[in-house]
């Protein structure tokens, strides 16, 4: 994988996020290049979900800026003054980040193909024909060719995960966030979610990744970032943090998780 | 193969427990049944051929049918409300929350019969409807009349009344989808009204569709209160009609008996198919289609299922 240009996608600059009195983001700055992979660890609690769903507004930014594409996330500036964005524009910034939960979240009405169908046929308004190739081939392309007629109750988790990212790439999107996309599944189907990860990112797709599985920070990573406490720890190279971490707290971590 | 045969395992083919008190009972349920029966074919006063007579009598008939009109007319405009009220009380705006909670405490606070009453006399309590500045001009005025002796007063009555039960109703249905489904909706970039319409109400449907079936039900023999208004024309009604002109109450309780308990058996398959159709996926999960002509098969039943439904006003959802 070579990157030419170094080209910022995203920017996250003085994050800081309240839920009531409980401060759960302290400022976070981070920065991640267009076709890059970035993972994000660090202990339940450390406030590394709540960063990314702020990315794609699913929790409001309480202070500092988010921008993807040089697009500022849910506000609009004018004259230095921060307006928030109508849901409809909101909806429009969230059309081009796709976004994997833990829980896969897929819709249990509709089959495997429906699921991936149903943004590109009622956001975008592509004809259904388009869109179920475009669905049967994104299905084909994460090992789910022959499962599209299935609803998701009759898959695995390793096979809904699956789905669910087919679904969010149906949209094409040019930022994909993963919220600890394999926690919830049985050990042996990590490995199935986590090719169809590194897939996407040898093809090139931008992708923040919050995940507790350090072999693939240290395989497909680009920059690994170590938050704690609402806070970016540490932040560079995967295979030099994870060798050799320099904050005592990165080292604890990584001695519990390796 | 070999190995299963090997080992066969000997069955161990226990003796069941016995249940006397099964046998029992049923002896006991079935005599009195029997009994009951007895009574039905040696007992004069139940007077079957007044029965036979009046049956597929042509005011028993309509009767039926204006009380299947008032069930589901006023259904149709309670389901309608209610869905409006549901997202209402879910709203982000206030003023509509505030809105749909006072709606439901008043016609779920006031007795149905009353407010049958009240419609009835609503051309009396206001001969017109005006438009203009309160305590100004007046711009515009309809004078109300009911040309429809009553019907209109009695579906508007019903159906307001039952929206606010059904709007509970829904509410529930709504809360019942798990948060997530909400959140995916929104990732991919949904609009409100489409992530309600196509993703939360679908799946709310599962959760609603039971206790809507009971409030049908409900409704079917409700309407035999619409004499409040008064509405003349209903299976009730009629029934009671002709039993006073000919001094026989209960042959024709007999009658309006078996036509509610027909259409209510009727109404009851029909919620077996919805319960079936919105429990696709959860519920009834069908046998796996394999193959991308049986997936091409899925998709065209989107399709079908698609356009059956208007869209959804978006700006209700806000």
């Amino acid at each position: 994988m070579t990157i030419t240009a170094v080209k910022p996608l995203v920017k996250i600059e003085g994050l800081h996020k309240y839920y009531g009195h409980h401060h759960v983001l302290r400022g976070i700055d981070m920065t991640v290049n267009q076709g890059e992979v970035s993972v994000v660890i660090g202990p339940s609690g450390s406030g590394k979900s709540t960063m990314l769903r702020c990315v794609n507004l699913l929790e409001t930014i309480s202070a500092g800026r988010i921008s993807v594409g040089g697009q500022l996330i849910g506000y609009r500036e004018v004259n230095g003054k921060l307006h928030d964005l109508k849901t409809k524009e909101i909806a429009a910034q969230r059309r081009e980040i796709g976004m994997v939960f833990q829980r896969f979240n897929l819709f249990p009405h509709k089959t495997a193909l429906q699921n991936v169908m149903e943004a590109p046929v009622h956001v975008k308004g592509q004809s259904k024909s388009v869109a179920q190739k475009r669905a049967l081939e994104l299905l084909d392309r994460v090992g789910l060719g022959d499962r599209a007629g299935h609803y998701p109750s009759q898959l695995s988790g390793g096979q809904q995960q699956r789905v669910a990212i087919a679904r969010a790439l149906a949209m094409e999107p040019e930022l994909m966030l993963f919220d600890e996309p394999t926690s919830a599944l049985d050990p042996e189907l990590v490995g199935d979610v986590l090719n169809v990860m590194k897939d996407l990112a040898k093809s090139g797709m931008t992708m923040i990744v919050v995940t507790h599985e350090i072999g693939f920070a240290r395989e497909v990573g680009d920059t690994l970032t170590f938050m704690d406490g609402g806070v970016v720890v540490e932040s560079g190279d995967p295979r030099e943090i994870i060798a050799n971490p320099q904050h005592a707290r990165t080292k604890e971590f990584l001695s519990r998780v390796l | 193969m070999e190995h299963q045969h090997r080992d066969a395992p000997i069955l161990n083919n226990p003796v069941p427990v016995r249940h006397p008190g099964r046998w029992v009972s049923a002896i006991i349920i079935l005599l009195l049944v029997a009994g009951f029966l007895q009574s039905l074919f040696t007992n004069p006063n139940f007077r079957w051929d007044v029965v036979g007579t009046y049956i597929l009598d042509v005011k028993v008939v309509q009767g039926v049918g204006w009380t299947l009109l008032l069930t589901v007319a006023s259904m149709v405009l309670a389901i309608v409300l209610a869905i409006l009220l549901a997202v209402m009380r879910q709203s982000d705006n206030p003023v509509f929350r505030w809105t749909s909670w006072v709606w439901v405490w008043f016609f779920r606070g006031t007795p149905v019969y009353t407010q049958l009453v009240f419609w009835g006399l609503v051309t009396v309590l206001y001969p017109a409807i005006t438009l203009g500045i309160p305590f100004g001009p007046e711009l515009f005025s309809y004078a109300l009349s009911d040309p429809s002796k009553g019907l209109i007063p009695a579906i508007l009555g019903l159906g307001l009344n039952e929206s606010a039960y059904l709007a509970e109703i829904f509410r529930a249905g709504l809360k019942s989808v798990d948060k997530g489904q909400q959140e995916a909706a929104e990732a991919l970039g949904m609009s409100k009204g489409k992530i309600m319409w196509r993703i939360i109400l679908p799946q709310a449907m599962r959760i609603i569709v039971p206790p809507t079936g009971n409030e049908t039900i409900g409704m079917l023999k409700t309407t035999s209160l619409v004499l409040a208004v008064p509405f003349t024309l209903d299976l009730t009604f009629a029934t009671n009609a002709l039993a006073n002109r000919i001094y026989l109450p209960i042959p024709l309780l007999i009658v309006a008996a078996f036509w509610y308990l027909l259409v209510t058996s009727v109404l009851m398959v029909g919620q077996h198919y919805l319960e079936a159709y919105y429990g696709k996926g959860v519920d009834n999960a069908a046998p796996a289609a394999v193959n991308p002509a049986a997936a091409k098969a899925a998709g065209a039943g989107a399709d079908a299922h698609r356009s059956m439904k208007t869209d959804f006003p978006e700006e209700s959802a806000r």
